[in-house]
């Protein structure tokens, strides 16, 4: 049997979160507030210039674009939304599938307590309102992997709205400076997901996977252009995207592609698009799914979602039968806009450092061991850790629990720097030898190989005198008034000391030399 | 023993004047012979044999697990049934088997009950008089009674009427015929707007409709989830306390169902209705209503207040708009819950393979009657975007008048309302079916569905019989979860009344069964 691709939708039960900002569903409210706020300014896209000085035409140059998320995020359960049928990766197809999943009928849902939990914990994180009251929905569509004919959802009353998140962009011509943005989230839904198809153009036959649980993300975009101050322009649709590159790309793609199109003399169709990740572009879809009618419906099988808080708490609730907001509230951990704050504050940390020790499991961890076992400065672990140790993993394709190198490796090593006992770049030697994981200290290391800085000045001197010796034409040089040539016999005098000597002293000790 | 209430056929088997066994053989002999009423599609006979086989041994090791033990029961074909085929009355059904059982049918097993066979009803229960099923009408037995016979020679009628047959109402009009030909002791039907109480105020047989809530509708294959409710057919009002206490209670797999906890009940005998009061809605007193109703309705008013009672006229002001509000929120819920049924995973499933979007349409095109394609194409048009607030919003927003309308006459003191079930005995098929279904669903529910709307338990009870010696039944209603109140008074009422037992001698014969009720219509009812 034959089915048309209509929507490739990813499985498992799913919490959407519908992150909307200034979203073109409401199009007719005027653009409010600075250029910031997930919008993509033209600047965003100007690694495709595409648009030429020439056709620009005075005061009509300038675009914004805006760009709504609605991101499918995949709840980690142990069993489904509405039944109690498993979740497990990679189950064998149609392994995990209850008589509530296969829609057989007189069967009902029941609402799974863990998901709950997990959408208000996502609610508080995001900075949303929880609604202690949501209702959930039908959406009506006929698809081969949507078994009941209709998904449950949370249309009219979600469990949680009005958020926001603040995260890092790194903006500037270098696109090294980070600069915090804030996203608006217009509501946390609880989805039942549908079941995955498999097509085989082949046989022309698809087969249908009700386990429903494998893909953790799929985003669909829907984005416009405008230029600013007036109202926005028609929006499209791109939907399933299922990586964070793709999702960018495909943006960037459309919004170029619809200033393209109306500075052409074009129109925008609100059409729904998908992303064809070889080719780079958005291609309109051939079916009129952007058309549909979903013929939404209140669930009348699942009664209203009521949660209380400590206050509104009943008297006589049994505590398996009753979620409490606050509780939840209590057992959150720091968030990371929190947790990067404190760094900020107590080591004086760039805010774009901030953001990298949060974004890698365990480097936070790292650093703050590290931080507890040397005296070294704060700046200079940071750097080490976010330069170095984050290099070599991600060279190597190591998560940071794998680093060959501990913590109390890598404090051990700074602390030889920090007392000067051996060179940055004798440094670099021992850290090359700390990761091939011998077991030996810094310290050990560093007397192996030799690297300790010389602290023998006499014989420093000496070197450096027979260097001045040895190149009187540098030294003509310098005294010609050539700045730079110093630098020269700085560079011939530590390879004389074979690395192990500090340049500062070094330079001073020439100075004197050639005064 | 096979005319005799479910509570007398428990104490004959736990005397052991009958075994489980000889009962269910004795109940598979007069479903043979009654198999013209078309009362049952599927007789589970190995099933139900087994099933006596396990109960007889309990019964001699002293191991029976209640009233229940031994009891043959029969259910509604829109409840699943593990291992026995579910047809709802459709082809879209035909030869699906569900490997699990409804709630209700598994608490009725793990109280031994024996389960007969599968009744005959209306395409997914949309009807009110049982013949729109692709099996084929439901015959009433009243048409077959010695009672009508009777009456009918009484007033000399010609013998061509007299071979007409009767509707038995509907939906659940399988399971009352068959409680009614005595081939079961109680009967599952479900009730989402009328849907058990209809057929057995034509069958002469207690209908109970429980509070929404109450019993679980798990398993049971919907038609209007906010409406529908599992419902309990039995000879007398006691028999309906023991199954309901049986059925009642939580379901961790019904949301809907109430969490306190649900205990096994007897109803308390009434002696004094003097503190009672009985409302009677001025709404119900409609044109159509026949004249022999009519005035058994205010007789049946009468006997409470010669007891004590006090009985006020009541106004339920929105009853008129219950029809079209019905209508909507049926449709568009029929619509939705009708949309699983592709021919993907279950059922009836059509040749085309062209694609899939074709093989939906010839599939369902096959595998629904008219009457359900109608409601399914109406139920989508009151769901469409622009038709959203203007139909199925105004809907829910008259159906919570409807609700408060009874709240408000029980928040006035009224304690229980009578009203009639409906406008008029049974009517002959060829009669029916004159009408199309939504005309008769219409007419059929005019006095029921609106208890559906606001999740209210109501009961109908057994009457009189009519001029031409057909059962009339009437409505008792009462406040959402004040279940057993409502019983109690219907108890009261059926004590009064003493309904006849139905008689056929000759499907009897080969039975050699002796009928010990022989009571003909009562006294202080009698037309």
């Amino acid at each position: 049997m034959a089915v048309p691709m209509l929507r490739w939708v990813g499985p498992g039960r799913r919490c959407a979160l519908a992150w909307v900002d200034r979203s073109s569903r409401h199009r007719r409210e005027a653009p409010t507030g600075s250029t910031s706020n997930g919008t993509r300014e033209q600047s965003s896209v100007a690694q495709q210039p595409l648009r030429t000085a020439q056709k620009l035409r005075k005061g009509e140059h300038k675009w914004a674009a805006v760009v709504g998320l609605e991101i499918h995020a995949q709840i980690s359960s142990n069993s489904k939304l509405f039944s109690g049928s498993e979740v497990c990766f990679a189950a064998p197809p149609n392994s995990l599938v209850s008589f509530f999943d296969a829609s057989l009928p007189g069967t009902l849902p029941v609402l799974n307590r863990r998901c709950v939990e997990a959408a208000v914990m996502t609610g508080l994180a995001l900075n949303c309102h929880i609604n202690k009251k949501s209702l959930f929905d039908r959406k009506h569509y006929f698809y081969a992997d949507l078994p009941a004919g209709y998904q449950i959802t949370q249309q009219r009353l979600p469990i949680a709205a009005n958020g926001n998140l603040m995260f890092g962009v790194f903006v500037g011509s270098k696109r090294s400076h980070m600069a915090t943005r804030t996203v608006r989230v217009k509501q946390i839904q609880l989805e039942q997901d549908s079941g995955k198809s498999l097509h085989d153009d082949l046989r022309s036959q698809t087969l249908i996977d009700l386990n429903r649980a494998e893909g953790q993300l799929r985003v669909d975009a829907n984005i416009s252009v405008h230029h600013p101050g007036e109202p926005l322009g028609i929006r499209t649709e791109v939907k399933n995207l299922n990586s964070i590159r793709f999702l960018a790309r495909a943006i960037d793609y459309e919004i170029q592609r619809q200033i393209n199109e109306l500075e052409n003399g074009g129109e925008i169709l609100n059409e729904t698009r998908s992303f064809d990740c070889k080719l780079g572009c958005t291609v309109p879809m051939r079916d009129k799914e952007g058309k549909q009618d979903y013929r939404f419906m209140p669930e009348p099988n699942l009664p209203p979602l009521v949660l209380y808080d400590t206050a509104s708490l009943p008297a006589r609730a049994q505590p398996q039968q009753v979620i409490n907001i606050d509780q939840i509230r209590e057992a959150l951990p720091e968030l990371p806009s929190v947790t990067r704050e404190r760094l900020v504050q107590r080591y004086g940390m760039l805010p774009e450092h901030s953001f990298m020790l949060l974004n890698e499991v365990g480097l936070l961890q790292f650093f703050q061991n590290v931080m507890k076992e040397t005296r070294a400065e704060p700046k200079t672990v940071t750097s080490w850790v976010l330069n170095v140790l984050l290099g070599y993993l991600k060279h190597q394709n190591l998560a940071v629990s794998e680093s060959p190198i501990t913590p109390s490796a890598l404090a051990g090593l700074l602390d030889l720097l920090d007392s000067k006992a051996i060179s940055s770049s004798a440094a670099k030697q021992v850290f090359e030898e700390l990761w091939k994981g011998e077991g030996k200290t810094a310290v050990q290391i560093v007397s192996e190989k030799q690297l300790g800085l010389m602290q023998d000045r006499e014989a420093l001197e000496q070197l450096c005198q027979s260097t001045v010796e040895g190149h009187p034409r540098v030294v003509m040089d310098i005294k010609k008034g050539n700045p730079r040539a110093i630098n020269k016999l700085i560079g011939l005098v530590r390879k004389a000391a074979l690395n192990r000597a500090d340049p500062a002293m070094i330079k001073a000790l020439l100075e004197k030399l050639l005064a | 023993m096979l005319g005799r209430t479910l509570g007398e056929v428990s104490v004959a088997l736990k005397q052991g004047q009958i075994t489980p066994t000889e009962l269910c053989r004795k109940c598979l002999s007069l479903i043979q012979k009654t198999k013209f009423l078309n009362a049952y599609i599927t007789v589970s006979e190995e099933v139900a044999l087994k099933q006596a086989e396990e109960s007889e041994e309990r019964y001699k090791k002293g191991q029976s697990l209640g009233d229940l033990d031994g009891i043959p029961v029969a259910v509604k074909d829109n409840f699943s049934t593990s291992g026995i085929e579910t047809t709802c009355a459709s082809n879209m059904l035909k030869g699906y088997i569900p490997p699990f059982n409804a709630t209700v049918v598994q608490k009725l097993l793990d109280q031994g009950a024996l389960l007969m066979g599968k009744t005959n009803l209306d395409e997914f229960a949309m009807g009110s008089g049982s013949t729109d099923g692709v099996f084929g009408p439901v015959k009433n037995p009243w048409s077959y009674s010695k009672q009508r016979r009777e009456k009918r020679q009484q007033q000399a009628q010609g013998e061509s009427q007299a071979a007409e047959w009767l509707i038995t109402g509907g939906s659940s009009g399988g399971s009352a015929a068959a409680l009614a030909a005595l081939t079961c002791s109680a009967a599952l039907g479900s009730d989402t707007g009328g849907s058990t109480r209809n057929p057995a105020a034509h069958c002469g047989l207690v209908g109970f409709k429980p509070s929404y809530g109450l019993v679980s509708r798990h398993g049971l294959i919907p038609l209007v989830n906010s409406m529908d409710v599992p419902g309990i057919l039995t000879r007398c009002v006691d028999d309906t306390a023991i199954v309901l206490g049986v059925l009642a209670g939580h379901d961790p797999k019904d949301s809907t169902t109430v969490q306190d906890p649900v205990k096994p009940f007897t109803l308390p005998s009434l002696t004094d209705v003097s503190k009672l009061c009985i409302g009677i809605p001025k709404e119900y007193a409609v044109p159509e209503l026949s004249s022999e109703v009519r005035s058994l309705w205010s007789k049946a008013a009468g006997l409470f207040e010669s007891a004590g009672a006090k009985v006020i006229e009541v106004s339920l002001p929105h009853t008129s708009c219950s029809i079209v509000c019905y209508h909507v929120l049926c449709a568009s819920e029929v619509a939705s819950n009708m949309a699983r049924f592709d021919g993907l995973e279950y059922g009836h499933r059509c040749d085309i393979n062209v694609s899939t979007e074709a093989m939906y349409a010839a599939t369902r095109r096959e595998g629904f009657s008219d009457v359900v394609r109608g409601r399914i194409l109406s139920g989508n048009f009151f769901l469409l975007k622009e038709n959203y607030e203007n139909y199925f919003i105004k809907a829910q927003k008259v159906r919570r008048l409807i609700a408060n309308d009874f709240v408000n006459v029980f928040n006035s003191g009224v304690d229980i309302l009578l009203t009639p079930t409906t406008l008029s005995e049974a009517v002959p098929y060829l009669e029916f079916i004159k009408e199309d279904n939504r005309t008769r669903s219409a007419q059929g529910d005019i006095f029921t569905q609106a208890v559906n709307m606001a999740g209210l338990p109501a009961v109908s009870m057994p009457a009189a019989l009519s001029h031409q010696g057909l059962p009339i039944g009437l409505q008792f209603i009462g406040r959402a979860f004040c279940d057993q109140k409502l019983l109690t008074v219907a108890k009261w009422f059926e004590k009064q009344v003493q309904f006849p037992v139905i008689q056929f001698p000759e499907l009897m014969d080969g039975c050699s069964l002796v009928f010990e009720n022989e009571k003909l219509a009562s006294v202080s009812l009698q037309q």
